[in-house]
């Protein structure tokens, strides 16, 4: 696939009006509404950030579009076709197009397999030789900067970095046209959380794939994407590009989201602190 | 039911035996094992035996001379005859014969019946799990030996039979073992991961579902063997197994006729079967020490008061620092080591020294592995058992930590130190009160009344911002968010008045929101009480947020130490400018895709109104 970075008016992925249930707990209990009418899009080769605080559905809404969570209400397509509610056949066949990178790099990958088995059986289940799968695999690991040996080695003998590199590969193999990345950077470090982000964004740039990038931290969202949707409570409260939601929020809740995020700078922290007072006290003043 | 309980889910914990990497490095584990080398030898001589019966003895096991009953050791028969002439070395040979088939029979049913049914149920839930848990329960339920009986006297005495249905009633075993795993295994991110990238369920079972499935069966079937084997000599001695068929129960039955005239008897079966039945329980053991030593066993830290490190004198002598008379804590050249599995030591953290003063924030910042927390833990007395913990100075309020006993370091704990952990859900005990949990430490340090420590512990839950002090009071971990948890620990730590406070990335675990609160918190009562804080976190925001001083630690070292405002202004040290270059926060954004092309009216995505808010 050689799809340049460029947009073109079809979006590549539309979510419309998704509605998520999941089943109550216990006996005859009502069902939870995780995700309330999600209306999104997203074009070939954007990043759309998704923010918002653990239990807002930005996780279910990543694993809806991945097929791992029950899709009650709405529709998500994909270049026009449904691809929600699809049965095991045609969802298997979507792999090619929509993969994924998740947040723990050290439960995603399966400890008992080589990387290099790792790599391959996406392209051996769908009938690649293996001494293609095998030259796909040497190219993979060049592109996420690993060692070609890489391969024969077990997922568990690298650092939290390298692992994530690891998923990454596997989630290229195929060439897909969107990937779902559901917090990969959180669990590492500061210096090799930047790394990754740059080897995402340069992937990007070469192979025009669209991300849909799922974070809690605004400025990694800010770092990587295009466009910028903040969730709350299973609803989306504000789309936007990127520097505009992430300087200057609309919503309330971004800016108190914006506002709670400390700057690494001892007097711009101190200000941020006072206008996230003088913000609380507002709200609080508004709703009382 | 002790014979289901034996074998059912009380046995081999499914989750823990996550481990199946190094299969290879297992058997080698378990051939290391004497216990394990002994069991297997004995048990493949019974089976040697028993294939090669009809080579190492030419007399039928069958085949009874009333005029040659009990005849004694020697001649044709080495180890004599029972009470009706039979030969006892034959009955031994060939009893082992339908010990193995027998106790075989059970497994192979068990297997069939639990292993493709757990393995469905777990992947798959739904009505098949709920079916399957229901009848499994409902076996589990039923007395096994009524039932053996009555089959028995329904179809007839057969051995085969009993044991066949003995294996249908002991699948639950299996089935719920088998079903747990799966379940376990289903959560894992890499069966999703599999399943997005276009495995077939029945690949992904195979590759990554049963591999791991695998080893806790294995350890139950070595189990279920020897049970099964116990439970067959127990139907033969009652005389309900095959009538023309020897076997070891039916040999006891015999010599229990024949205590008195003939005791010896008793030896042969009784020895046999005792040394079966232990060998397999003991080779399932050392199986599942061997499987289950790898890979995810949580780590278990035994932080009694029995064996806390105390924090040994540094051998060399290190510069110790003029002490700052200000100093609350003074830490200089603190090392830590831990023991390798070669017995050489290794070090994590290689000599630091910090201070912390009364009324002071230092922050302790690094990547994993800088051993940050390492060295928050060596002052708090909290290493791990096997670290060596030794120190040039390490002073709190003056006195000398090191070489304190546990008793000592336990009055120092919780009341003049205080500790805020990561993790706050996994630092309450799920079993009792908030409330028990906080007034706990005040009526141990303080010498309070249960109504006073009541009283003080409502008002802390007040100072720390929990809306409902009392409702939050009477209830436990679990019905509370992780910011209450936090704030809940905060209450916790101060509540003994410290004059220090360690807190272990206490925001790490939180959304922003809600570490923006904490960290309110944190500095407001460190300001009321003039607290010392040393605060370990890898977030330059956080820092940046509270602390008057930072410690920058890498690999084991501090690499630079400095105030806050000059740290950010002018890092000295290149990991620290690397570190702080690290941060995204003034990067700029990435900006719109390049394309024009993008209507606006396509992203328009309508706004909810916000509750009244605007």
């Amino acid at each position: 696939m050689s799809v340049p970075a460029t947009t073109t008016a079809q979006p590549l992925l539309t979510v419309d009006q998704l509605v998520v249930d999941y089943p109550g707990r216990g006996w005859r209990q009502p069902p939870v509404r995780v995700l309330k009418s999600i209306s999104l899009d997203i074009h070939p080769g954007e990043t759309l950030g998704l923010v918002g605080e653990s239990g807002s559905g930005k996780t279910t809404l990543g694993r809806a579009i991945l097929g791992l969570a029950p899709v009650t209400g709405g529709e998500i397509r994909l270049g026009g076709q449904r691809i929600s509610n699809l049965g095991k056949r045609d969802r298997r066949a979507l792999s090619r197009d929509v993969q994924v990178v998740f947040q723990d790099p050290y439960t995603s990958l399966n400890p008992a397999m080589t990387v290099g088995d790792i790599l391959t059986e996406p392209l051996l289940v769908t009938g690649s030789s293996r001494a293609d799968a095998q030259r796909r695999v040497r190219d993979l690991l060049d592109q996420v900067r690993l060692p070609a040996d890489a391969g024969t080695r077990l997922a568990r003998e690298f650092s939290g970095g390298q692992r994530q590199r690891i998923a990454i590969a596997r989630a290229l193999t195929r060439d897909p046209k969107l990937v779902v990345c559901d917090e990969p950077v959180s669990a590492l470090d500061l210096s090799t959380q930047a790394r990754v982000l740059d080897l995402f964004i340069e992937i990007q740039e070469r192979t025009g794939v669209a991300y849909l990038f799922v974070t809690h931290d605004l400025s990694v969202v800010r770092h990587i994407s295009h466009r910028v949707a903040v969730m709350y409570r299973g609803e989306l409260v504000e789309t936007g590009d990127a520097a505009a939601v992430t300087t200057a929020p609309d919503h309330p809740y971004t800016r108190r989201l914006l506002l709670a995020a400390p700057v690494p700078d001892p007097g711009r922290q101190a200000e941020r602190r006072a206008a996230r007072h003088r913000l609380a006290a507002e709200q609080a003043a508004v709703a009382g | 039911m002790s014979i289901l309980s034996a074998s059912g889910p009380a046995g081999p914990a499914p989750v823990e035996v996550l481990a199946t990497p190094a299969r290879a490095g297992a058997v080698r584990r378990l051939l290391g094992n004497p216990v394990a080398v002994g069991a297997l030898v004995w048990l493949v001589l019974i089976a040697v035996l028993a294939v090669l019966a009809p080579l190492l003895t030419s007399q039928s096991p069958t085949a009874s001379k009333i005029t040659e009953a009990l005849a004694p050791v020697g001649g044709d028969h080495p180890l004599g005859t029972d009470g009706v002439g039979r030969d006892v070395w034959a009955q031994l040979l060939y009893g082992a014969r339908t010990s193995l088939v027998g106790s075989l029979t059970v497994v192979v049913v068990a297997l069939l019946l639990g292993l493709p049914a757990g393995v469905l149920a777990g992947y798959y839930r739904g009505w098949f799990d709920a079916v399957a848990s229901w009848v499994a329960s409902l076996l589990m339920a039923l007395p096994a030996i009524i039932v053996l009986l009555v089959v028995l006297a329904q179809f007839g005495r057969s051995t085969a039979l009993a044991m066949a249905v003995f294996g249908v009633i002991i699948a639950p075993g299996v089935f719920r073992l088998v079903r747990a795993s799966v379940l376990a295994v289903r959560e894992e991110l890499f069966v999703d991961a599999a399943r997005v990238a276009g495995l077939s369920d029945a690949r992904i079972m195979r590759r990554h579902v049963l591999p791991v499935v695998v080893p806790p069966t294995v350890i139950q079937v070595s189990q279920l063997l020897g049970i099964a084997i116990v439970i067959q000599a127990g139907l033969e001695f009652l005389g309900l197994g095959s009538a023309n068929q020897a076997s070891w129960g039916g040999m006891l039955s015999d010599a229990f006729q024949n205590i008195y005239a003939q005791p010896r008897l008793l030896l042969w079966p009784g020895l046999a079967i005792v040394l079966t039945v232990t060998a397999f329980g003991l080779l399932g053991n050392a199986l599942r020490d061997a499987l289950g030593v790898s890979g995810r066993v949580p780590r278990v830290r035994r932080r009694g008061a029995t064996t806390p490190p105390a924090v040994l004198p540094a051998d060399e002598a290190a510069p110790a620092p003029a002490v700052d008379p200000d100093a609350l804590l003074a830490l200089g050249g603190l090392r830590v080591a831990y023991p390798g599995p070669d017995g050489t030591e290794r070090e994590v953290v290689h000599g630091v020294s910090l201070t912390v003063r009364r009324g002071e924030v230092v922050g302790l910042v690094g990547e994993s592995g800088s051993g940050k927390s390492q060295t928050a833990f060596a002052v708090l007395g909290l290493l791990p058992p096997e670290a060596r913990t030794s120190a040039a100075t390490m002073t709190f309020d003056g006195a000398d930590l090191r070489g304190l006993s546990p008793a000592a370091m336990n009055r120092l704990r919780g009341r003049r130190i205080g500790y805020i952990p990561q993790e706050p859900m996994s630092n309450l005990d799920p079993s009792f009160t908030i409330g028990s949990q906080l007034t706990e430490p005040m009526r141990h340090h303080l010498g309070l009344s249960g109504a006073e420590a009541r009283t003080r512990a409502l008002a802390l839950l007040d100072r720390v911002g929990i809306p409902d002090p009392a409702r939050v009071f009477g209830s436990y971990p679990h019905q509370v968010s992780g910011g209450m948890a936090q704030r809940v620990l905060i209450a916790g730590a101060v509540s003994c008045d410290p004059d220090l406070l360690i807190a272990d990335e206490p925001t790490t675990a939180l959304d922003v929101t809600v570490q923006a609160e904490v960290l309110d918190l944190i500095r407001e009562l460190q300001a009321e009480r003039r607290l010392g804080v040393l605060l370990v976190t890898h977030d330059f925001g956080v820092v940046a947020d509270v602390c008057d001083t930072v410690v920058v630690m890498r690999e084991g070292r501090v690499v630079e130490s400095a105030e806050a405002e000059r740290l950010f202004a002018d890092p000295q040290h290149e990991y620290t400018r690397m570190l702080l270059g690290s941060t995204l926060e003034d990067t700029p954004a990435r900006g719109s895709l390049p394309a024009s092309d993008l209507h606006p009216e396509e992203i328009a995505v309508p706004l909810p109104t916000a509750g009244g808010n605007r």
